[in-house]
């Protein structure tokens, strides 16, 4: 039978299957209109007629292949798992140096710095906003002596590091690279990724410094200086993680994260750098939320969009520019302070959609984080839930297991055409950069989030534990307690610094600082000659303040 | 005659950047109909009760993630209590363990939201507070 016959058939075939299905929704109706986080009503079921014209090479390919829907590499786990990297870090160095450790003693394969809040904003642990703040949702870093106590007895050259870290990332990498030089490790064996991704930071995270325009010129200075000096080094994680975490929907996640890497691109290219030059180092952060399929579609579907933005828009020759790798969290939001137990369950299923998404390094939330920072206990949970993905229930065991379904394909393609859909109209704006300027992200999200709080007060979602299947008199977990005198610990140790530092080498380096700043020099060099004269992150911060300028949030509510 | 409407102030106290929260339940409250001040982020506790006074607000709606609760919440009861404003109502959204929440209560904070709250439960709250206290 030829494929048109084959077609024919099939349809007169499905017709009288729906007479029949519309016989039984009259006397049995569905239990609710089915529909996913990103709005498309749902079928009953999908079929090969939901694929008319898919060609197989066009939009799948084998994985290893462009556009890298099935994966970016050939044999994906069955050659090495991803890497299990539970993002940690609270109270001093020294407490999260210990953290670090006991994570790698439990098999985790690298490591995810969490800093605190003033060293995100670039304050020193003794500046009157860093009040009460100080090591709180991570560790507090001020200047090298710091970052030497965290990474002490860590093998730089074996382990790879992330770093939460944004607006003062070239002062955190600067700090990396110090400690590397002095425990004798050749820059071209540090391997790791500094975050690095500024515009998310205005539109979902908050943790911004320095006004849009400047903060692109640090990154693209990291850029030329990372491609210089530390080739393996991933220079950014564009994120779609907190995008996501501030409400968006899964299109909404993929469109603006990708809308953000062209703007660093373009940047890039402006700067005189060719795509082929940091292509390969641009790496990807993603959510993965509770709608399980969906997200399955959803990596997959950032994966063609993205081969197909670096070859056709950008004109990238070398396949490793193409290819989309990417680390996923799970989903934080989802989480519930009800029936705490239960979010094992979710985040297993959330980390399970990651993996079968095709993801290179998963973290996995603790079911304590609607309640307080995780528990080593239930950091350990976290953990072993990637494990026994990993090891236990052969998710692992062949490429893309769920390539060829026909509802994953055809949400595949529904997800790349939605984001295709925004990144015109984030083009019309003018770029990602003036679209957040002008708010219009900002409000999408803010409109998707409204939407979904108002499902789950009208129980359209349900939430278990929460707005269904509730219980009373739930039992008490045990909860981790910070230290109250960590803070005050961390500013005698900054105290100390800068009273034992030699004050000339340090006054020289920011004033040369200060001087590329100002022009269009390279500032990267000059941040590492003061960090290695024990400048603190907030001078150096201060300084650049001084050049660029301080963002003012725009409020869009 | 037309009841005059109330007057809150969302604000979210300290570093963390986190607003989701804030900003749903900024747009439900206005939806039931009350009059809505967000401040954005990185406010202190003494910009909080600036604002709370200049814009002469029945409530403060105040969120935080970051753990910083303790340091930051109760300067904000404080201040108001030296400024001699004792009908403003103080409430707070965000992850705050039980024990905490204890002690906040017995600062003067009139109640804790934490996540998984609802923004009627949050509604009811304010009307019936409100309501008692005229």
């Amino acid at each position: 039978m030829s494929d048109q016959d084959n077609k024919i058939q099939l349809d007169e075939r499905k017709k009288e299957w729906l007479g029949k299905l519309n016989e039984i929704l009259e006397k049995y109706p569905e239990r609710k209109q089915f529909k996913l986080d990103s709005d498309l009503e749902l079928e009953t079921v999908y079929d090969p007629l939901s694929l008319d014209g898919f060609d197989y090479t066009d939009k799948l390919n084998w994985p290893g292949e462009y556009p890298y829907t099935r994966g970016i590499q050939p044999t994906m786990y069955r050659g090495r798992l991803w890497t299990m990297r539970q993002y940690a870090g609270f109270g001093s160095a020294e407490e999260t140096n210990e953290r670090f450790r006991y994570l790698l003693d439990q098999g985790q394969t690298g490591l995810s710095v969490a800093f605190d809040l003033p060293t995100q904003i670039g304050y020193d642990s003794d500046h009157p906003l860093a009040r009460g703040e100080v090591g709180k949702v991570g560790v507090a870093i001020d200047t090298l002596a710091d970052m030497e106590i965290l990474m002490e007895k860590i093998p730089l050259d074996k382990v790879s590091t992330s770093m939460t870290i944004n607006s003062p990332a070239a002062v955190l990498l600067a700090m990396y690279m110090a400690v590397a030089e002095k425990q004798g490790i050749p820059m071209d064996k540090l391997n790791g990724t500094i975050q690095n991704d500024i515009l998310k930071e205005y539109v979902a995270r908050g943790t911004y410094i320095f006004p849009p325009r400047e903060s692109m010129r640090l990154i693209v200075d990291i850029f030329a200086f990372a491609g210089e000096n530390i080739p393996a080094w991933n220079t950014i994680s564009i994120s779609g993680y907190h995008i996501r975490e501030a409400g968006s929907t899964a299109v909404q996640e993929v469109a603006f994260t990708l809308s953000n890497a062209i703007a660093y691109v373009e940047a890039a290219i402006a700067a005189g750098m060719e795509v082929d030059q940091f292509g390969p180092r641009l790496s990807f952060f993603f959510n993965a939320h509770s709608n399980f399929f969906e997200e399955v579609a959803k990596f997959r579907a950032a994966r063609r969009v993205w081969a197909a933005l670096m070859k056709e828009r950008f004109g990238a020759k070398n396949p490793r520019s193409m290819m989309l790798r990417f680390h996923t969290q799970t989903a934080g939001s989802t989480l519930t302070a009800q029936q705490p137990d239960v979010n094992l369950m979710r985040v297993a299923y959330q980390a399970l959609s990651a993996v079968l998404g095709g993801t290179q390094s998963l973290h996995t939330n603790s079911r304590d984080e609607a309640l307080a920072l995780p528990s080593e206990q239930s950091v350990l949970l976290a953990l072993r839930t990637q494990q026994v993905i990993g090891y236990e229930i052969g998710a692992t065991d062949t490429v893309d297991p769920l390539g060829g379904s026909y509802f994953i394909e055809k949400l595949t393609d529904h997800i790349e055409e939605e984001v295709l859909r925004y990144i015109k109209r984030i083009d019309d704006l003018g770029g990602a950069v003036e679209a957040i300027e002008k708010g219009f992200i900002q409000k999408e999200i803010q409109a998707s989030a409204y939407r979904y709080q108002k499902e789950v007060e009208s129980k359209e979602r349900v939430v278990v534990g929460v707005n269904s299947f509730t219980v009373s008199g739930e039992q008490p977990i045990d909860l981790l307690r910070m230290d109250p005198a960590t803070s005050q610990r961390q500013v005698e140790r900054l105290k100390e610094v800068r009273l034992s530092r030699d004050q000339g080498k340090v006054s020289e380096a920011l004033q040369q600082l200060r001087k590329a700043a100002k022009t269009s020099e390279n500032t990267m060099p000059h941040i590492l000659n003061a960090v290695k004269a024990y400048a603190t992150l907030g001078e150096i911060c201060g300084v650049l303040r001084d050049v660029f300028g301080e963002y003012q949030q725009q409020i869009t509510l | 005659m037309a009841e005059k409407p109330l007057r809150v102030l969302v604000g979210k106290v300290g570093l963390d950047g986190h607003d989701r929260g804030a900003k749903v339940v900024a747009q439900a409250l206005r939806d039931a109909g009350m009059e809505v001040i967000y401040t954005g982020l990185r406010q202190t506790p003494e910009q909080i009760v600036e604002t709370a006074l200049q814009e002469d607000v029945q409530v403060i709606g105040l969120s935080i993630l970051s753990g910083a609760h303790m340091q930051l919440l109760p300067p904000v009861l404080e201040m108001l209590r030296e400024q001699g404003s004792h009908d403003i109502i103080v409430i707070v959204g965000g992850i705050i363990p039980r024990e905490d929440i204890v002690y906040l209560k017995d600062q003067g904070i009139a109640e804790v939201f934490t996540p998984g709250s609802s923004t009627e439960n949050i509604i009811s709250f304010i009307k019936d507070r409100i309501m008692q206290n005229q």
